[in-house]
């Protein structure tokens, strides 16, 4: 498949990813579209109300609540691992590329994934400034 | 209106907006936070959060179809994927701190550029191809496929570039948004590098700058997983279906309808964030 296993070329690097996002999407939207249904058939009957913020509880807001409330089959919680999957997938993105540009041993660029990625993490870690 | 009409009647707006926004280019996450707040009542909080997540859900889909033609180039869309990431904290940030009608009026304002940027005619810049030796020792100098072969180009004004990404990601973090206008005109208009290179580049730098804004916003309460699914799920496939008609449709006249609808919502933000209805 690759003439140097050791020497990916850019556009490889690209397709590879590509696909990779495209894959995710698809698993994310079918999560979302799952906990929608349960959501759905669960509240149903009751009345959204958007013109009032008070955010969401602490639960649906940390990577670790939310993944314990997808266990436990809660619709809201599903949905929000859902989105939790599209997120990671631009972190997954450049987790990726850090490896192809570390086997092709640029060392510049390894260094330019990892800032991203440092702040990709501490936002996504409830970072504050 | 109870939850199965209201999901329903947003996941109807975002497929048309997701629809429009990628027929015409002008990416559907611009309409969705006026959609939702106007529209819906929706507080303009929760719709910056759907906003965000509907804006990685078209940028990586669409992913895999531009690395095909071979035009984005992954070390200018990384390198200033550090401008974009740091000013998306960065407005997220602000965002929590900032009156909603602020918000309102700023969103209303950045809806007004995009809309008049969309209506000129873009003109190529010429110029002395001394590229930047920045650019040159962070290997950013690339080819792109042509009609006529395999065509290099070279990257130029890297630190003006890279200034003007911070940016686009703080509105991006502030606004919902995708900033892709604004990250175009950073590598086209400033850097100058091929139309066709920024603009593909610009799509998948998108994703990364929402997901450093939505992961503040995750934090902070801001995404409703009852607000961002029919949000998600419309513009998703609304993009999708846009980038299929893309090829075979005329969308001159499609992209006036649409800067029109933007125009007229951006100062509909406007007069509502002075009025605090927001």
């Amino acid at each position: 498949m690759f003439k140097n296993s050791f020497r990916l070329t850019d556009q490889q690097v690209e397709t590879m990813i590509g696909n990779l996002l495209r894959i995710s999407v698809i698993i994310a939207a079918l999560v979302v579209l799952l906990g929608g249904v349960i959501y759905l058939i669960h509240f149903m009957g009751t009345h959204p109300d958007y013109r009032v913020f008070t955010g969401e509880p602490r639960d649906l807001r940390t990577v670790s609540g939310i993944l314990r409330d997808s266990l436990t089959i809660h619709s809201r919680g599903i949905i929000q691992l859902g989105l939790l999957v599209l997120i990671a997938t631009p972190v997954a993105r450049v987790i990726l590329a850090l490896f192809a540009f570390a086997l092709q041993r640029d060392r510049i660029y390894v260094v330019v994934c990892l800032i991203v990625l440092t702040v990709l993490i501490y936002s996504l870690s409830g970072g504050r400034l | 209106m109870n939850v199965l009409e209201f999901s329903v009647l947003i996941w109807l707006a975002s497929l048309l907006a997701g629809f429009l926004g990628a027929l015409t280019g002008l990416g559907g996450g611009v309409v969705i936070v006026p959609l939702l707040a106007l529209g819906f009542g929706v507080d303009i909080r929760y719709a910056i959060g759907a906003s965000l997540i509907s804006v990685i859900a078209t940028s990586s889909s669409a992913a895999a179809a531009y690395v095909k033609e071979g035009f984005s180039n992954i070390r200018i869309g990384m390198f200033l994927e550090i401008a974009t990431t740091t000013g998306a904290v960065v407005g997220a940030s602000i965002a929590s701190r900032m009156p909603t009608t602020t918000i309102a009026i700023i969103f209303g304002v950045v809806l007004l550029i995009s809309a008049y940027l969309s209506s000129v005619t873009r003109r190529e810049r010429e110029g002395q191809n001394q590229p930047d030796p920045l650019a040159t020792h962070l290997r950013m100098n690339g080819s792109y496929p042509t009609p006529n072969g395999q065509e290099q180009y070279q990257a130029h004004a890297v630190p003006a570039g890279f200034s003007l990404m911070f940016i686009a990601g703080a509105l991006s973090g502030l606004l919902g948004i995708g900033s892709g206008a604004l990250k175009v005109i950073a590598m086209d208009q400033v850097m100058r590098i091929p139309f066709k290179v920024s603009t593909t580049t610009s799509n998948f730098m998108i994703g990364v700058t929402a997901a450093a804004s939505a992961g503040v916003y995750l934090n902070r309460g801001y995404v409703d997983p009852g607000l961002a699914m029919p949000v998600m799920l419309g513009v998703l496939i609304g993009s999708l279906m846009g980038t299929r008609l893309l090829v075979t449709a005329k969308t001159r006249i499609l992209r006036i309808i649409f800067a029109l609808v933007i125009f007229v919502m951006a100062l509909e933000m406007i007069y509502n964030g002075i009025a605090g209805r927001l």
